[in-house]
């Protein structure tokens, strides 16, 4: 029964069965905003899914191929991807304990964010204007909801975003804010990742014939 | 108002005197007696000045036990309703032959009908495994509280508010005519266009919300929370089961959201997801929704199972058999859970080999849940056997699952199930072992863990009458329904033709009343214990000569839980302790960090709802008002960064002290 450390444990009189001083557990946060993130792949895994089921269901409707403005993708592809790159270098700077650098780097983030959503809210009201809306075909409806959900997810991400950079103005680089900021950076590197997958399957391959 | 018929319609939606059932008589009478029931209860809180308390104590709490407590409450609550429901089906069914219609209408009892299925559910399975699995974890692993408290207190919250919305529907317009999962295109905007699918999708979404937070949080706490020497395999088995339960709640929760999020959207935007015509695809649906339902039912059964081994283990005062052998088939079943979605559906039409595929995975999985069977005979195979309540509930479920698990493998094959489907055999086997499984195996954890919760344990005499009415009353409700099905009953029929059926329809509804008499016996239990606490009192904290960490804690824990955090030598650390002589600490008491209450979860998850009802009922200022309030609550919790406080040394010699009194005075 009693290992060596047990023993070794019992000779040194420390109590066998229990800590004499406080017990201070590994903080779970980012564990659980990990499997948080697992949780939201999954949703767009099922996303993924139905428009891999429903994608080529034009109803007599305008196809992929018809509709995508990949240029325009392309642009806002580049603008999502450089969001993650500025994150990180906010990160970066938290690192140092450069407050000020840290908050443009964010700043600028944001702003890269807020131009993907314009882009992408400029692409659908055109494709809704062109009457290629979520109601014309199963294909447009799991369209509209596959990007459309990443988007909202980068609205949410900036509304965020724009909440943490006042309280780490407020606050400066304290634990709990570096905490905060680690969980948006994997929020918006996840983004980038659910976004390459949003390209390629989406676009890319919806333009195909 | 009725001159602006724009603004009326901001505000009220489609709400109107219409939807208020005053044409119903056993609707209004139900009405009047919670609306009396509820007046007696706010008015006797007013009267003893509980306001105080209840919102300090509990509403606000984060204290995972208070918490745990919470949710087993709101699961007995909602076992009435839900079980009024299946009262009301058994007694249409009895009558309703021939020239004798009964006495529900078919809109109202297939409203019945579904509300009983997601009722039992979601708001009593649930509630009970999570309340249990928040109480016991973190006292399991030797921990102060889950991870993240104040999710906990907000989740509990969510659960507790889209059960609220499920029984506004009872009095407020309608709930879903559809069946517990709510098929298209039967439940799409054409078939169902009245608000029943609307409460059905935003009451599911906002307990789901709080389902997969609390997931996402008992895994990180077991996860990163345990005492210092317990391994993954030196947790006890309730543990591990719970770590199972929560992986398939945050690997199945999502896919609900996601699949009735898209249903919504096909309801309230107009997409095609669903739909029949512009390449919509209703039998996405049908595998969606069961990609998350197959999961959902062991995540049912799993902490039962859980449950069970300890259970065993203590009242055969054996360390349990195959404890290893029983880690890796609750893994396995965990794993074997997503491969047999199709089996619900084999009618669909796949073809021969998707079938074959399904019906033997689910086959599969019967033998991890047989070695689990055997495991637990084996435990009790020479032990010294103490049948006390939770182990008459255990030994009941042992004989009636393995019942139910064998029709289950016997629907399992394709060519048998073509023939069963729908039938009421699918009936008696899902009750068969949800009753027999998992709600034997939720009253076998409270009244095992009763005592650790108040410090006194449930009387045992009403509690054999209600195990004895349950059993019996279980077997003479369910078995006539493996009858009929083998003879070709549908389910969810609300009147018949043929007389030759009804005796059976008879004595299940006679099983129904001694299960009723079952749930009466369960009550004046409470009520009995209660009345009797001085007698049934336990000072010692182990008042079942446990082997597992809860035991070896005050009863009830106070709310640290462990006044120095225990160290882990063995699985069954609590009996290790006790068989080498440990001695408790009474001196050296050190100020211990603890999280503080917070009113942001109620605040928030009340919001929520406000925004359901918004949506359910089209009132768009509500709904929009509600969720940008929603919204702004969060952001002003995150604000807040004084979220704890330390006990003082001085309240821990305190309560310690008092402990070695009680003690003393025991011995």
């Amino acid at each position: 029964m009693f290992d060596n450390t047990a023993s070794s444990l019992a000779a040194s009189g420390v109590p066998r069965y229990h800590l004499t001083e406080e017990h201070h557990p590994e903080n779970g946060t980012l564990l659980g905003f990990w499997l948080y993130l697992m949780s939201d792949c999954l949703i767009f895994a099922c996303l993924f899914a139905v428009y891999g089921v429903l994608g080529r269901n034009y109803a007599a409707g305008p196809s992929g191929a018809d509709l995508f403005d990949l240029p325009l993708v392309a642009v806002n592809t580049s603008l999502l991807l450089l969001s993650s790159i500025t994150y990180g270098f906010a990160m970066l700077e938290m690192q140092r304990d450069r407050l000020k650098a840290t908050l443009v780097w964010l700043g600028i983030t944001g702003m890269l964010g807020a131009g993907f959503l314009g882009l992408e809210l400029y692409e659908f009201a055109h494709l809704i204007h062109e009457g290629a809306g979520p109601q014309r075909s199963a294909f447009l409806s799991s369209f509209f909801t596959l990007v459309g959900t990443h988007g909202l997810h980068v609205a949410f991400g900036i509304i965020w975003l724009v909440t943490l950079m006042f309280q780490v103005g407020k606050h400066g680089l304290i634990p709990e804010n570096r905490r905060r900021l680690m969980c948006l950076s994997m929020f918006w590197h996840f983004l980038d990742v659910i976004w390459i997958g949003v390209f390629t399957f989406v676009y890319l391959m919806g333009v195909l014939p | 108002m009725s001159d602006h018929p724009e603004l009326t319609k901001l505000i009220f939606g489609r709400l109107t005197w219409d939807a208020i059932p005053f044409h119903e008589p056993i609707l209004l009478a139900t009405f009047a007696g919670v609306v009396l029931g509820g007046l007696g209860v706010l008015g006797a809180l007013t009267y003893f000045r509980l306001w105080g308390m209840l919102w300090r104590d509990w509403i606000t709490s984060i204290d995972h036990k208070k918490i745990g407590i919470m949710y087993i409450i709101l699961g007995l609550v909602m076992l009435l309703r839900g079980f009024a429901d299946a009262l009301m089906m058994r007694a249409q069914q009895a009558i309703s032959f021939g020239d004798a219609v009964g006495y529900l209408p078919p809109h109202h009892y297939d409203q019945v009908f579904t509300a009983h299925g997601v009722i039992m559910i979601f708001f009593v399975a649930m509630p009970l495994v999570t309340g249990l699995m928040n109480y016991v974890v973190p006292l399991q692993i030797g921990a102060r509280d889950v991870a993240f408290p104040f999710l906990n207190n907000f989740s509990f919250w969510m659960t507790a508010f889209g059960a609220a919305l499920v029984m506004a529907s009872l009095f407020v317009g309608e709930f879903a005519r559809t069946g517990w999962l709510a098929y298209p295109p039967l439940s799409g905007i054409l078939a169902s266009p009245d608000v029943g699918v609307d409460y059905y999708i935003w009451s599911l979404q906002i307990a789901g919300v709080g389902t997969l937070l609390s997931g996402v949080n008992l895994l990180a706490t077991i996860v990163k929370m345990r005492a210092p020497g317990m391994t993954m395999m030196k947790m006890p088995v309730f543990t591990w089961t719970s770590l199972c339960t929560n992986v398939l709640i945050v690997a199945a929760f999502p896919v609900l959201t996601a699949v009735l999020a898209l249903l919504s959207l096909d309801r309230y935007v107009g997409t095609n997801f669903f739909t029949n015509d512009l390449g919509g695809n209703a039998m996405m649906y049908v595998n969606l929704i069961w990609i998350w339902g197959h999961p959902e039912v062991y995540i049912l059964i799993l902490p039962a199972f859980g449950i069970f081994s300890e259970v065993v283990s203590t009242f055969c005062s054996k360390r349990l058999f195959g404890y290893a052998s029983m880690v890796y088939a609750t893994v396995v079943i965990t794993i074997l859970s997503y491969l047999v979605w199709l089996h619900h559906f084999f009618t669909m039409g796949s073809g021969a080999s998707v079938n074959s595929f399904f019906g033997i995975t689910t086959m599969i999985i019967s033998i991890p849940t047989g070695a689990k069977i055997f495991n637990w005979l084996f435990t009790m195979y020479r032990g010294r056997i103490r049948f006390e309540l939770p182990m008459l509930w255990t030994i009941g479920f042992m004989v009636t699952f393995v019942i139910g698990g064998m029709t289950g493998v016997l629907l399992a094959v394709p060519p048998a199930d073509f023939v069963l489907h729908n039938s009421l055999f699918l009936i008696a086997h899902f009750h068969n072992v949800i009753i027999g499984g998992v709600l034997f195996g939720l009253l076998a954890g409270i009244t095992y863990w009763f005592p650790k919760a108040f410090g006194y344990k449930l009387d045992p005499f009403w509690g054999k009458c209600s195990f004895w009415f349950w059993l019996v009353g279980f077997y003479v409700a369910f078995m006539p329904l493996y009858v009929l099905g083998l003879m070709g009953v549908t389910r969810r029929v609300s009147h018949f033709e043929d007389p030759s059926l009804q005796i059976w329809f008879q004595i299940a509804a006679f099983g129904a009343v001694l299960i009723a008499l079952g749930i009466a016996s369960f009550i004046i239990q409470l009520v009995v214990s209660f009345m009797r606490r001085e007698s049934l009192r336990d000072v010692t904290g182990d008042p079942w000569d446990g082997r597992t960490l809860e035991w070896a804690t005050a009863s009830p824990p106070p709310d640290y839980n462990f006044a120095f955090t225990p160290r882990v030598h063995d699985n069954d650390a609590w009996y290790d302790m006790k068989s080498n002589g440990y001695q408790r600490p009474v001196t050296g008491f050190l100020p211990i960090h603890m999280p503080k209450n917070t009113s942001a979860g109620f605040i928030i998850a009340a919001l929520s709802a406000a925004t359901g009802f918004g949506l359910i009922w089209h009132m768009w200022l509500l709904a929009g008002v509600a969720f940008v309030a929603t919204l702004v609550a969060t952001i002003v919790h995150t604000f807040n960064y004084k979220r704890d406080y330390h006990i003082p040394a001085e309240e821990v010699l305190r309560v310690e002290n008092a402990r070695s009194r009680l003690l003393a005075g025991h011995v």
